[in-house]
């Protein structure tokens, strides 16, 4: 058990498009996480910031970015960056600090501000950048690649519209009742999918929206913990995991997949080794599971995770859902929160979102959505440019 | 920097006397030849592995890591693993036409080289016409233009009469995403 952290604290600024500057969203969270764990930024050792790319150098620095609007402290710092994988790796570079026995308590912190509409690369004639080169010579947007997925999914399994427009019917109830969703409204079947295609297969509500949003969380050594708590929540598992080659299904913002000519495919694809890495440090398995935060980019993209995470073969993840198994009250609920579908992506904010919703529900403190005796929860991730995400709590 | 006011080439591809020069979108991702072009990614000569873009310095199979790298002609047919389109018009660097004419993305798996590209599917060609499984072949066609030149990019087009094929439900290439 030498390998856990605690989770002293967690805090969310809640999702929106407020247009202000995503360091109030930061330091909104990280007060409310301190408050949460009942510690003072002084205590606060190590501070780790989720980098965002779309505000301008201080995004880059967002560590030094966070603990400067906190007031300096004298803390250590790192900035990390990861996509949407941001704050995984965030999380992982604090809780290496605390094994390692460098510090006692560290914050882990993003936000993100975000423009409306299509998320876009940044600026300057870059040819050789692929993010950049993907939109001018395809005009490949992240939603053309959540199509793909979904397209090939109908194709592979059978699934339907009406699959995909369920999932966001479960994920928009999960959503009603928590204080943090930017989108708490009740959705029909009928009303998904006669919302304006964005690329086929996938309707506006099938995609996920461009956030504002931010999330903090206070991490401990297990000795300190013991000695401000009786019973934490802890962290058995971080996985930030890149594909082995040849990666074999297409990732944004690439052109091509990795051949498989000259060296066989892995036996497990980088999506579903996503989630092994996190199960493998924690000793679980999916059978284990009480909930799971999944990132629903696309409804399509969620019955992917089904299976890339275990709960079920491939082709099973209609039957999952239609069973209604990952719904509240069903065997392994997923996406409690209400995930992006009622959140919209505030990309470096994500992962530590994830890890906020599985603490409160791991605590009980899920109000309107809780997971009734939930121990073990798993969140899973992925960021463009192969990055893996995903976390194991523990009750 | 392409000319000051780049619109998308609304009409279809013309040549011979006052037609503008056309240019490739993006130098050395593809041959020049209309008539039969090619993709042009790199070839591993000690493991086989092919590239897309080109690989220039090492091969990028871990167990290989070799430099003796070619640059090879990519197959010009392959069959549909996915595809979807825009309806809305992406963001720039893209250059959207005014108005916006919605078009088909194509991922297509090419069997020597065992790998999947994508490419925008040609005008006049919708999702309504597209299924998993069916042979396409490469083409060039206009992108956008300037007030110089016609800048052309590749692009998939269904195989004249070709049968959709069946679609691989094994698994291990892919998998479900």
């Amino acid at each position: 058990m030498s390998k856990e952290v605690a989770v002293l604290g967690v805090g969310m600024h809640p999702w929106g498009k407020w247009g202000r500057n995503f360091v109030e969203y930061g330091v909104h969270a990280a007060r409310a996480a301190l408050a949460d764990a009942g510690l003072d930024w002084s205590d606060v050792q190590f501070v780790a910031g989720g980098d965002t790319v779309r505000n301008g150098y201080p995004g880059y620095v967002a560590g030094a970015t966070f603990a400067q609007a906190l007031g300096w402290s004298g803390a250590q710092v790192a900035s990390t960056y990861g996509a949407c994988a941001t704050g995984a790796q965030a999380i992982d570079v604090a809780r290496a600090r605390i094994l390692a026995g460098l510090c006692d308590v560290a914050l882990v912190v993003g936000a993100d501000t975000t423009p409306k509409g299509f998320f876009a690369p940044t600026g300057g004639e870059r040819q050789q950048d692929p993010d950049w080169l993907r939109f001018r010579l395809l005009g490949a947007t992240n939603p053309v690649y959540f199509g793909l997925y979904a397209r090939r999914r109908m194709a592979l399994h059978g699934a339907t519209l009406e699959d995909f427009a369920r999932v966001k019917v479960k994920n928009a109830r999960h959503g009603l009742a928590n204080p943090n969703a930017r989108y708490r409204k009740e959705v029909t079947i009928e009303e998904v999918m006669a919302s304006p295609v964005v690329s086929d297969p996938l309707r506006l509500l099938d995609i996920c929206a461009t956030s504002d949003g931010g999330a903090a969380i206070v991490l401990a050594s297990m000795a300190f913990a013991r000695r401000h708590t009786t019973r934490p929540v802890r962290i058995a598992g971080v996985s930030t995991v890149t594909p082995r080659y040849p990666n074999t299904v297409i990732e944004m913002p690439n052109f091509a997949t990795d051949s498989a000519a000259g060296a066989p495919p892995p036996d497990v694809p980088f999506r579903d080794s996503i989630a092994r890495g996190a199960y493998e440090q924690a000793g679980v398995g999916p059978e284990d599971l009480d909930l799971a935060e999944v990132y629903d980019l696309s409804t399509a993209l969620e019955l992917d995770w089904y299976e890339n995470i275990g709960l079920c073969k491939p082709g099973e993840a209609e039957g999952l859902l239609r069973d209604g198994a990952t719904a509240l009250g069903g065997r392994i609920p997923v996406n409690p929160s209400g995930g992006l579908a009622c959140f919209g992506e505030a990309v470096p904010a994500q992962a530590i979102a994830q890890v906020c919703e599985l603490t409160w529900q791991l605590r009980g403190q899920a109000a309107g959505r809780q997971v009734e005796g939930a121990r073990v929860g798993l969140a899973v991730n992925q960021g463009l440019f192969g990055h893996g995400s995903s976390l194991v709590l523990k009750a | 920097m392409p000319a000051a006011h780049p619109s998308r080439a609304e009409s279809a591809p013309v040549s011979g006397a006052g037609a503008k020069p056309r240019k490739p979108a993006v130098a050395g991702w593809f041959t020049g030849d209309e008539g039969a072009p090619a993709l042009l990614g790199s070839r591993c000569t000690a493991c086989g592995s092919y590239a897309f873009p080109k690989e220039t310095y090492a091969c990028r199979n871990p167990r290989c890591g070799s430099s003796a790298l070619e640059e090879t002609p990519l197959s010009r047919r392959g069959r549909l693993w996915s595809y979807t389109d825009n309806r809305y018009p992406p963001p720039p660097p893209y250059v959207a036409g005014d108005p916006f004419e919605p078009y088909a993305i194509a991922a297509v798996e090419l069997e020597r080289e065992q790998l999947v590209v994508l490419g925008q599917v040609v005008r006049g060609v919708g999702v309504d016409q597209l299924q998993v499984g069916m042979e396409m072949e490469l083409v060039l066609e206009p992108l956008y233009e300037d007030d110089e030149a016609q800048y052309l990019v590749w692009k998939w087009r269904p195989l004249a009469g070709a049968p959709a094929g069946r679609t691989r439900g094994d698994g291990t290439r892919g998998g479900a995403a």
